[in-house]
């Protein structure tokens, strides 16, 4: 290969990209642990690790900048770094969401939880499969599971739908329950946000893959 | 009455809005736009002796566009450059089959006059090559040879090649001077000077800055653009970065296993760079060729 010492740094770039993103999976399950159990120390862990993952979004972009400007990139190359810069700063915004759920825990001190936490944690576990399905066909350069990963929003969209409308009815029974209510709200939110963010991460992967640029599972509005 | 909508619509941010979007408009459109070709390969062979140097050479070259020919060493482009506009034929033992059409009209036919064409399709080298002469003179050179002796019709020959090649206001005071105190960069300018002085229709430019400063290498890019209205330009380089600046469309030139140069791709230059067809052209562009 003439162009080895390239090869071995796209490589290593491509490879802390997908060890962010592993962790990034990591921070979300935390993230929803540490609200069904109220684990106020597991939530400060969480607010405090999200400045490693901030830290190591600037050192992969930083990486990405260097190789375009001492490398020159380009076709396949181009695509694949500047797929890599964008879905780590993807990457960066889903661990900022669940940094948000820690910092509901924490908001919400010793006030008892409306209600036991079913669709929520559901939103979480399919979040996180789709994110490691994502990531997959990043590594494996493949168009048809980035595709499938970004369809399986449309399950996060409708379990976030099926919160709102429950939420609801708490509140129209009893608007004395409106901040315990919309602190969850609050939770699925960024759930729902999360999906979004992993959606952008599967059109990279397409972009990345096969140079063209369009959306994937476009979406309608909620409500 | 002026409608409330109309008035909305007046906002200078509004405005704004909808200039930028008719500037991208025109950029896209300008970049895109299809121009005619002005020259054509048709079914081209070339040989040096028994060796076959280009197999089966079909392209267009779009009227003032930029196409730029990359490839490995010994693929062809310079050959090819040189079929554009008969330099091949001073080499001996050459032949050619097929044609090169410009204007539609193939320049390798028996009533074809070769001086008639290679006024039309102008040259420049890959090293700076001013004859050891005035600057004055060396633009004037080709002039003369076509019979025009005016001292104020060279006189403004002169002055407007030099303008048309960004050169006019760094050596309008030294016309007179010999050409080789010029800097590399400025003598290659001067060499584009003279081969625009004669009127070209297409200007052939065979790895152009490739002995060139960054600097100097830039500028006679910069030069490429702006004459880019007035002319077709053919460029071959080495520099793939380069095409990638200067050109709209890239050829992407290979050889066979007979080590004939042909043609891998042909496509705008934003394309090849960015989502070659080929797999070869994407293996050569990315450095994993061979």
């Amino acid at each position: 290969m003439p162009r080895n010492t390239f090869e071995i740094q796209l490589a290593t770039l491509k490879k802390q990209m997908l060890d962010l993103g592993l962790e990034v999976g990591r921070t979300i399950n935390d993230g929803v642990d540490a609200l069904k159990t109220r684990d106020r120390v597991m939530a400060e862990a969480i607010i405090q690790h999200d400045d490693d993952i901030n830290r190591t979004r600037y050192e992969i972009e930083e990486r990405c900048y260097t190789l375009m400007a001492t490398q020159q990139p380009l076709a396949s190359d181009l695509r694949e770094i500047m797929s890599i810069l964008l879905i780590t700063i993807e990457l960066e915004r889903i661990a900022d969401h669940a940094k948000n759920l820690a910092e509901i825990v924490i908001f919400m001190g010793n006030e008892p939880l409306l209600k036991p936490l079913i669709d929520i944690p559901r939103m979480a576990e399919v979040a996180q499969d789709m994110l490691s399905r994502a990531l997959d066909a990043f590594a494996k350069t493949n168009v048809e599971e980035a595709e499938s990963a970004a369809n399986t929003d449309d399950v996060i969209d409708e379990l976030y739908k099926q919160v709102f409308r429950e939420l609801m009815t708490f509140i129209i029974e009893d608007p004395r329950t409106v901040t315990r209510a919309l602190n969850l709200l609050f939770a699925a939110h960024n759930l729902e946000r999360i999906g979004d963010c992993i959606t952008n991460i599967a059109e990279r992967v397409v972009y990345a893959a096969t140079g063209k640029l369009e959306e994937l599972n476009v979406q309608r509005p909620l409500g | 009455m002026v409608t409330n909508q109309a008035v909305v619509a007046t906002k200078p941010r509004e405005r704004l809005k909808v200039f930028t979007r008719a500037l991208e408009a025109n950029e896209k459109q300008d970049a895109q736009q299809t121009m005619p070709p002005k020259m054509q390969v048709k079914d081209l062979n070339f040989y040096y002796a028994a060796f076959r140097a280009l197999a089966d050479i079909n392209l267009d070259f779009p009227q003032n566009r930029i196409t730029a020919i990359i490839g490995p060493s010994g693929c062809g482009k310079s050959t090819l450059l040189r079929t554009l506009n008969r330099m091949g034929d001073l080499v001996p033992k050459t032949r050619v089959e097929g044609a090169v059409l410009l204007d539609s009209k193939n320049i390798y036919a028996p009533d074809e006059d070769v001086v008639d064409v290679r006024r039309r399709v102008g040259m420049v080298f890959q090293r700076p090559n001013p004859f050891p002469k005035s600057i004055y003179d060396n633009i004037t050179f080709g002039p003369k040879l076509l019979g025009i002796n005016h001292r104020r019709e060279l006189d403004e020959i002169v002055e407007r090649s030099l303008k048309r090649a960004a050169l006019w206001d760094e050596v309008k005071d030294k016309l007179h001077e010999s050409a080789l105190a010029l800097s590399g960069g400025q003598q290659q300018r001067l060499c584009i000077a003279r081969a625009i002085a004669v009127e070209p229709e297409v200007v052939l430019m065979d790895e152009p800055a490739s002995a060139l400063d960054p600097i100097a290498t830039f500028k006679i890019e910069e030069l490429m653009r702006q004459l880019r209205d007035e002319f077709t330009i053919v460029i071959v380089t080495h520099n793939m970065q380069q095409a990638a600046r200067v050109s709209d469309f890239t050829v992407f030139m290979n050889m066979n296993e007979q080590r004939a140069g042909h043609v891998v791709e042909f496509s705008p230059t934003q394309d090849i760079f960015t989502t070659p067809k080929q797999k070869e052209a994407e293996d050569y562009i990315t450095g994993r060729f061979g």
